[in-house]
C-alpha cells in the first residue's frame, strides 16, 4: 500500500520536474512546480513527516512559488527569448548527476523501504519499528531545542542576513526618497 | 478488505455531508448578507422568489449555471478556466480537519470511527495554514490570464495583500499553540473544555484576546472582505480579479469566497471560542441524565459561534468605508504583526512562569 | 500494535484528506463542464474584448508593474520561515523548559532586528 503511494507521488515528482525545464511558457513551469511541491508534501506524508510536507506547502509552494510567480509576471517574459543553449554545460552536469545516482543504486546504500523507517529519529526511548504515533513536530521541536540548538541559531542569523540583503538590493527602488 | 472498503465508506459519507452543509451555508449566506445588510439600512432585501425571498440563492445559482461563459479575446483559456478551481479547491478542502463536535468514537462493524472529524491529523492546524496560502495561486492566476489591466492590478493587490495577513494570521495562532501544546484542532479544542474562563480568549495564564483581535482582522483581511475588499474594490478597479468572469467561473470565485469565510469563522471558534465546547462546564443534556445526546448541544455551540462570526462579517459591510491600499498594508506590517509578536513573547513568558501541570 | 499496524493507522489519517481533495477537484471540474455543456455560446469581437471602462482596450494588458509586489513577496518569504520555526517550539513549549523560551528569545530576537531594519530602511513602506 505504502509502496503504492510511494510510486504514484515520486512518478508525478519526475513528471512534473522535467515539465518546469522543458514547458516554454514560464506560468505553467511554475505551476507544474506547484503540483510538484504538492507531491513532495504527499511523499513526506508517506514517510511520516507531517511537519515537513506542512513547511513543505507553506514555504515553498505558499511563500517562494508566489515569489516566482510575481517575478514571472513582473518581466513579463515572453515566450522564447530567454533560451540560450548550453548543451555543452548541460551535458557536463547530466552526466556527473547520472554517475552520481548511478554509484548510489549500485552501492546498496539506498534504505529499501524508505516507508518503514520513522522520520523521526529523535526520539529513542521505542524501538524504532513500534516509534509511537507522537507526532512529528513534536519530535522535531524537541530535537531541534536540544541537540541541534547551535544549527538553529545559526539559521536565524542566516534569515536576518537574508533579510538584510534584500533589502539592500532592493533598496535602489525603494530608498528614491532617500538617497 | 471489507475494513478498508467500510473506511472509504464511511469517509466519503462524512466529505459528502461536510460538502453538503458547506454548500448549503454558502447559499444561505448570499442571502444572509443581502438581507442583513438590507435590514441595517432599512430596507427590504430581496422578496421577489418565494416567500421573503428565501429562494433566491436557487434562483442566482441556476442563472450563473446557464450563463454564456465569455472568454476574453487574448486570455489564456487554460489558466482563465484553472484559476476559479484553484481558488476555490483550497477553500474546501480546509474542512477536513475542522472538528465540528465532540471527538467521540463510534463503532461499526468492529471498526472505530470519529464522526465529527474527516481527519484528525496531528498537524490540522498547519494543513489549513497551507492550504490557504494556495488560495492565493487562483486570484494571481485568474488576474493574469483574463488580458484585462484591471484584472491584473485586482489579481496582484489580493496576492500581496493575501501573503501580507497570513504572516499575522501565522503568528497570532502561535499564542493558543503554546497554551495547547498541540497542532491537532481536536487536541485544542478539547484543551478547553469545562467554561468560557478555559476557552484561550479568556485562559490563564494570558488570555488571548489580543491574538483573537488579530486573527479575526486578518482573517478578515484574507478573505478579501469589506473594509479590506481592495482587490475588488469597484470605485477604482471595477471589480479587481473577477472583472472579466462570468457564468459559473464567476460562480466559483464567489462559493470561495464565501468557503473561505465559514472556514476561518470555524478556526476562530475552534482556536479561540472553545470549539463545540459549552460556556458553562459540561453540557445542559448531559447534566439532565441523557449523555449520550450530549453531542447534539455541542453542535449546536459550535455552529452558534460560526454564525456570530459570520454575521461579524456582514455587520462589518454595513458599517465600515474600504480603506486604502497604503493604509492596508501599513496596518497589517506596521501594527497588527508587532502586536501578534508582542502577544508571542508575553504567552511564553507567562506559560512558563505558570507551567500548565 | 506493530510497525506495520501503526502505518497503516497512520497512513489511514490522511487517505480522507486525499480523498476530499479528490472530491474537490472533480467537483469543481464537473460543475464547470456541465455548465459548459449546457449555457449558450454566441461569442462577437465586441463581447470578447476585455472591459476598459468603454473604450478601446489600449497596450498589452500584462503590463510589467512596480517591483513594491517583489519585495513584499522578499520579506513575507522570509518572514514566513521565521514563523514556521515558531510551530514547533509552542508544541513542546512545556518539555523544553528555560532553555527553549531564552533560545526563542534570542530567535524572536533577531527577528524584531531584521523587522526594525526592515522598517527604517523604508520596505514596510507602500508607497
Amino acid at each position: 500500500m505504502a509502496t503504492l503511494f510511494f510510486f504514484y507521488f515520486a512518478g508525478i515528482i519526475v513528471l512534473t520536474s522535467i515539465l518546469v525545464v522543458a514547458l516554454r511558457n514560464p506560468i505553467y513551469s511554475a505551476l507544474s512546480l506547484l503540483i510538484m511541491f504538492f507531491h513532495v508534501a504527499g511523499l513526506y506524508v508517506t514517510l511520516r513527516a507531517e511537519f515537513l510536507a506542512a513547511v513543505q506547502v507553506i514555504v515553498y509552494a505558499g511563500a517562494i512559488l508566489v515569489l516566482y510567480l510575481f517575478v514571472v509576471m513582473l518581466l513579463n517574459v515572453k515566450r522564447e527569448d530567454r533560451y540560450h543553449p548550453q548543451f555543452l554545460l548541460g551535458t557536463l552536469l547530466g552526466l556527473t548527476l547520472l554517475t552520481e545516482g548511478l554509484l548510489l543504486v549500485f552501492r546498496g546504500t539506498v534504505p529499501e523501504q524508505p516507508a518503514s523507517v520513522p522520520a523521526a529519529t529523535g526520539a529513542t526511548q521505542a524501538g524504532s519499528s513500534v516509534l509511537p504515533l507522537v507526532g512529528n513536530t513534536e519530535t522535531i521541536g524537541e530535537v531541534l531545542f536540544s541537540t541541534y540548538l547551535y544549527p538553529f541559531e545559526i539559521a536565524s542569523l542566516i534569515l536576518l542576513v537574508a533579510m538584510i540583503g534584500a533589502i539592500v538590493l532592493a533598496k535602489k527602488d525603494i530608498g528614491g526618497r532617500e538617497a | 478488505m471489507f475494513e478498508l472498503g467500510v473506511k472509504v465508506a464511511f469517509s466519503l459519507a462524512q466529505i459528502g455531508v461536510v460538502f453538503g452543509i458547506v454548500l448549503l451555508t454558502v447559499m444561505f449566506l448570499t442571502l444572509a448578507e443581502r438581507k442583513v445588510i438590507a435590514w441595517m439600512q432599512d430596507r427590504m432585501g430581496p422578496m421577489e422568489v418565494g416567500p421573503y425571498g428565501i429562494l433566491q440563492p436557487i434562483a442566482d445559482g441556476l442563472k450563473l449555471f446557464f450563463k454564456e461563459d465569455i472568454v476574453p479575446a487574448g486570455a489564456n483559456r487554460f489558466l482563465f478556466s484553472l484559476a476559479p478551481i484553484l481558488a476555490l479547491v483550497p477553500a474546501l478542502i480546509g474542512f477536513a480537519v475542522i472538528p465540528f463536535g465532540p471527538n467521540l468514537t463510534v463503532e461499526l462493524f468492529g471498526i472505530q470511527f470519529k464522526p465529527f472529524v474527516i481527519s484528525d491529523v496531528n498537524i490540522g492546524i498547519l494543513y489549513i495554514l497551507a492550504f490557504t496560502s494556495i488560495g492565493a495561486y487562483g486570484i494571481i492566476l485568474g488576474g493574469w490570464a483574463s488580458n484585462s489591466k484591471y484584472s491584473l492590478l485586482g489579481g496582484l493587490r489580493a496576492a500581496a495583500q493575501v501573503i501580507s495577513y497570513e504572516l499575522n494570521v501565522g503568528l497570532a495562532i502561535v499564542g493558543v499553540l503554546l497554551l495547547a501544546g498541540s497542532l491537532s484542532l481536536v487536541k485544542i479544542t478539547e484543551a478547553q473544555a469545562g467554561g468560557f474562563w478555559h476557552w484561550y480568549i479568556f485562559a490563564f495564564p494570558f488570555p488571548q484576546i489580543f491574538a483573537f483581535v488579530v486573527y479575526v482582522i486578518s482573517a478578515v483581511a484574507e478573505t478579501n472582505r469589506v473594509p479590506f475588499d481592495l482587490p475588488e474594490a469597484e470605485s477604482e478597479l471595477v471589480a479587481g480579479f473577477f472583472t472579466e468572469y462570468s457564468g459559473m467561473r464567476f460562480a466559483f470565485f464567489f462559493i470561495a469566497e464565501y468557503a473561505n469565510m465559514i472556514l476561518v469563522s470555524c478556526i476562530a471558534a475552534a482556536l479561540f471560542l472553545g470549539g463545540w465546547n459549552a460556556p458553562y462546564p459540561g453540557t445542559l443534556i448531559g447534566h439532565l441524565g441523557f449523555p449520550h445526546f450530549a453531542w447534539i448541544e455541542q453542535v449546536v455551540w459550535f455552529a452558534a459561534k460560526v454564525y456570530c462570526f459570520l454575521f461579524l462579517f456582514f455587520w462589518l459591510r454595513a458599517t465600515l468605508p474600504r480603506l486604502r491600499y497604503d493604509q492596508l498594508m501599513r496596518f497589517g506590517w506596521k501594527v497588527m504583526l508587532p502586536i501578534a509578536l508582542g502577544n508571542i513573547l508575553v504567552t511564553s513568558i507567562a506559560a512558563y512562569l505558570f507551567p500548565k501541570s | 500494535m506493530s510497525g506495520s499496524d501503526l502505518l497503516l493507522d497512520y497512513l489511514s489519517r490522511y487517505f480522507p484528506i486525499l480523498l476530499f481533495i479528490g472530491i474537490a477537484l472533480a467537483f469543481g471540474v464537473v460543475t464547470l463542464l456541465l455548465s459548459y455543456l449546457v449555457q449558450p455560446k454566441f461569442p462577437e469581437s465586441e463581447k470578447l474584448s476585455p472591459y476598459e471602462c468603454g473604450s478601446e482596450p489600449f497596450s498589452d494588458a500584462r503590463m510589467p508593474f512596480p517591483v513594491r509586489y517583489y519585495i513584499f513577496a522578499m520579506l513575507f518569504v522570509i518572514f514566513d520561515i521565521e514563523i514556521i520555526f515558531l510551530y514547533p517550539w509552542a508544541v513542546v513549549f512545556d518539555k523544553i523548559g528555560l532553555i527553549g523560551l531564552v533560545e526563542m528569545l534570542v530567535f524572536i530576537g533577531l527577528f524584531v532586528v531584521a523587522y526594525v531594519y526592515a522598517w527604517r530602511k523604508g520596505a514596510l513602506e507602500w508607497d
